[in-house]
Order: structure tokens, then C-alpha cells, then sequence
């Protein structure tokens, strides 16, 4: 995807939404322009910390000095920054605002953010400690809406492997759980770590499973965190023009086509991750067209019959 | 003489087979030799649960079957074939 600076919000296509509601993520990488980097990583006062530093000192300055500023939950996104703030500048990148648009509406509602800070092994020396990585969560608590919120995770700079990026599981956001409970799986089967360019954006559904990861680099790591709510019901928010009958129609199960198309709605939800247990991987499909229900608007919609064969039922 | 540490691997599996394979794992160890943390390793130490017994692990504690939820049968959580061993190697 090529840097951008126009006005006009680019949309999400119908397949991209799929894989959101199918692995809980979209990628967006090295989107935000190098100068808009610079200034967001002046802005939140990067330059300021010193290796004379602990890892508590800092945000403690940070959080009385930094110029992000201080956010009430539950008010509109759009007044949520100043506008020559490059944070507002960001946003305001028409992949960014399109990504945004798409997923929670027009007017998503600010939740919350927070500057992660990663340290790297020189600041926990003095402390005789060492860098760990955080336990996987799912964020806030338990959750059982079909809405959901995004998490915006912008990397102002670039992210070594060395760096511990952000670690998440690909498929796990319709899973419900208790935040911190799933801290006992150290580590799941085709899990991912963020190792991007400078100015990446990782768009997560808010269930998804992830941790911070371990900073065995000589740098600091940044991470800047938004989490939104929709405005609105989430029904079509993104260009669906793309839809086509393909995309509505039941495929042969089990015994298929192998020249069957890879890239209809169907077959980017019925793609499995790695970590599917055998039976709940089923469940995951089902949740995976409920959620795809949920988005288009059409509760007719099903891929390999999981939802039209349970729904097969007479009166008594 | 030093009393001897346990060490501790949790591997979850693809079933409720031991001999299915391992989606996801945990290591714990007593002893202090193996620093594990959360994302260090992106390939399972063993591919199933029998090869870790193979390997002489110890196995201590299987997850149950659950009868599901009336209502709530299609709703997925927490991962379901949880399987621990251990060991008690020499010190």
C-alpha cells in the first residue's frame, strides 16, 4: 500500500472486511508519510527519555509533559485531537480514515488510548531485572456483543523481530474470555508478532488475543493505541461494490472443487488457522458467518451450510 | 542435598486424544534452567501429547469433557484439551 496525503476516506473492499471478521486484524504497512512519524515521536516527547531512565520515571514525565492529550471516554473521535496535532493528521490519511469508516462508521466514539512504551535491557539492569514479555489478554472484560470495537495500533517507527513487537493471535477476537485468564498459553500455533516498517497500522477487532513482547534491541519501542467504538450499527460501512453472486453462493462441501475460486467471501471465512481445535474450529466458521451476517445486513447469508443446516428445523 | 524442582509443560491439543496434535503450549520450570515467556517459541516442543510422554514426561492432569451449555453451545472460549506433565530431573 502506497503513502498517501488526499482528502477522500479510501474504503475497505468486501474482502478485506472478510478477513477482518474471519482473523480479527488488517495490516496496513508503512502508511503513515516519514514526517508525520517524526512528529507524532516529537509530540509525545521520545527524544526526552534517557537511559538514565526506569521504565516508571518515564511515564511518569510523560504523562504530565507528552502533548497527546487528555481524553474523556464517550466523546466523539472527531474532536478528539487537536487538529494540528499530528495524531489528528494521521487519522485524518484517507487509508486511515477509509479503514476507520469502514469498520466503525462516520463518527466513532473515542474509548480510550495509551502510549506503549517497550524498554530495552538497559533500563531494567539497575532494577536487576530483565525484559519479559506481557502475558496474552483480550482487552477490557468479557464481551458478548456482535458489535465491536477496533484498536488502532500505530508504529511510528520501524519494528525489528529483536524489538518484541506486538504479538497477537490470528482468528481468537470471537472467542469469549476473561481478559487476563488466557495468560496460562504461552504460545498457540500460528501466532504473530509485529515486525513492520515505520509508520504501520494494525487494525484489531477488540477480542483479539495479544501480548507485548520482550525488547532484547538497543531502542525503545513506541506503540500508540486507540481504541473506538462504533457510531453506528455496523451494516455495509465499506465498499461493497465488489460483491458479486459468487460471494452469496452455497459451495459444494467435502467434496470440491478444487479449481473453485479462493478468493470469494466464502472461502476467506472458511480458511482455518493454525491453533483450530478440531470441533470448536467448526464453531469458529459458525460465529465467523454470523459475524459476516451481522456485517452485510442478511441473515440469508451462510458458507458450506455450517448455520443452514442447524437452522433446518419444522413446528413441532 | 537440594530438594529436587519440578518442571512443568502444559500442551493443549487438537482433541481429546493424547495423540492429537498440539496447537498450543507452557513451560514452567523449577529448576531455573529454561527462562520460558509468553512468544518465545512459534513451534510446539512435541507434535502430539504422546510424544511428549515418549520423551519421558510425566503426565499429572487432563481437562474433563464438559456437557455443553443449553443456549450456549456455539459460543467458543477458552482452549478445551488441556493437557500437564511433569518432570523431576536429578538436581
Amino acid at each position: 500500500m502506497t503513502k498517501d496525503t488526499a482528502d477522500s476516506p479510501t474504503l475497505l473492499n468486501s474482502r478485506q472486511m472478510a478477513s477482518f471478521a474471519a482473523r480479527g486484524f488488517l495490516m496496513l504497512p508503512g502508511i503513515v508519510p516519514g514526517d508525520l512519524n517524526d512528529a507524532f515521536l516529537a509530540d509525545v516527547g521520545a527524544a526526552d527519555i534517557s537511559n538514565s531512565d526506569t521504565p516508571l520515571s518515564v511515564y511518569g514525565r510523560l504523562l504530565s509533559d507528552s502533548t497527546v492529550p487528555i481524553v474523556p471516554a464517550g466523546q466523539s473521535l472527531s474532536s478528539a485531537y487537536p487538529p494540528d496535532s499530528a495524531i489528528a493528521k494521521i487519522l485524518q490519511l484517507p487509508t486511515v480514515s477509509g479503514l476507520i469508516r469502514s469498520l466503525v462508521g462516520s463518527e466513532p466514539v473515542f474509548d480510550h488510548h495509551f502510549l506503549h512504551i517497550t524498554f530495552p535491557p538497559s533500563y531494567y539492569e539497575r532494577l536487576a531485572d530483565v525484559p519479559r514479555s506481557q502475558h496474552l489478554h483480550q482487552d477490557s472484560t468479557i464481551d458478548t456483543r456482535r458489535a465491536f470495537d477496533v484498536q488502532l495500533m500505530y508504529y511510528p517507527h520501524e519494528v525489528t523481530r529483536e524489538m518484541g513487537g506486538t504479538r497477537y493471535v490470528p482468528g481468537s477476537h470471537l472467542r469469549v474470555v476473561s481478559e487476563a485468564a488466557i495468560g496460562r498459553y504461552q504460545n498457540v500455533l500460528g501466532q504473530q508478532q509485529v515486525i513492520c516498517p515505520a509508520g504501520s497500522i494494525l487494525a484489531v477487532h477488540h477480542g483479539i488475543w495479544h501480548g507485548g513482547g520482550a525488547n532484547h534491541s538497543s531502542d525503545l519501542r513506541f506503540m500508540f493505541k486507540i481504541r473506538l467504538q462504533p457510531g453506528e450499527r455496523q451494516r455495509r460501512l465499506w465498499d461493497d461494490s465488489d460483491l458479486t453472486e459468487d460471494d452469496f453462493a452455497q459451495r459444494a462441501i467435502f467434496w470440491t472443487d478444487i479449481q473453485a475460486r479462493q478468493d470469494t467471501i466464502a472461502a476467506i471465512l472458511m480458511r482455518p488457522e493454525p491453533w483450530f481445535e478440531a470441533d470448536t474450529g467448526r464453531l469458529e466458521f459458525i460465529n465467523r458467518i454470523a459475524l459476516w451476517r451481522y456485517l452485510l445486513g442478511d441473515d440469508s447469508f451462510d458458507a458450506d451450510y455450517w448455520l443452514t443446516r442447524l437452522e433446518r428445523e419444522f413446528s413441532p | 542435598m537440594t530438594q529436587p524442582r519440578q518442571r512443568v509443560l502444559v500442551l493443549y491439543l487438537a482433541d481429546s486424544a493424547l495423540d492429537s496434535k498440539v496447537v498450543a503450549w507452557s513451560r514452567y520450570d523449577g529448576t531455573g534452567h529454561d527462562e520460558a515467556m509468553a512468544g518465545d517459541q512459534d513451534s510446539p516442543p512435541y507434535a502430539t501429547g504422546l510424544a511428549a510422554l515418549r520423551d519421558g514426561w510425566r503426565l499429572f492432569q487432563a481437562s474433563t469433557l464438559a456437557q455443553h451449555v443449553s443456549g450456549d453451545e456455539l459460543r467458543t472460549g477458552y482452549l478445551k484439551y488441556e493437557f500437564w506433565f511433569e518432570q523431576w530431573p536429578a538436581q
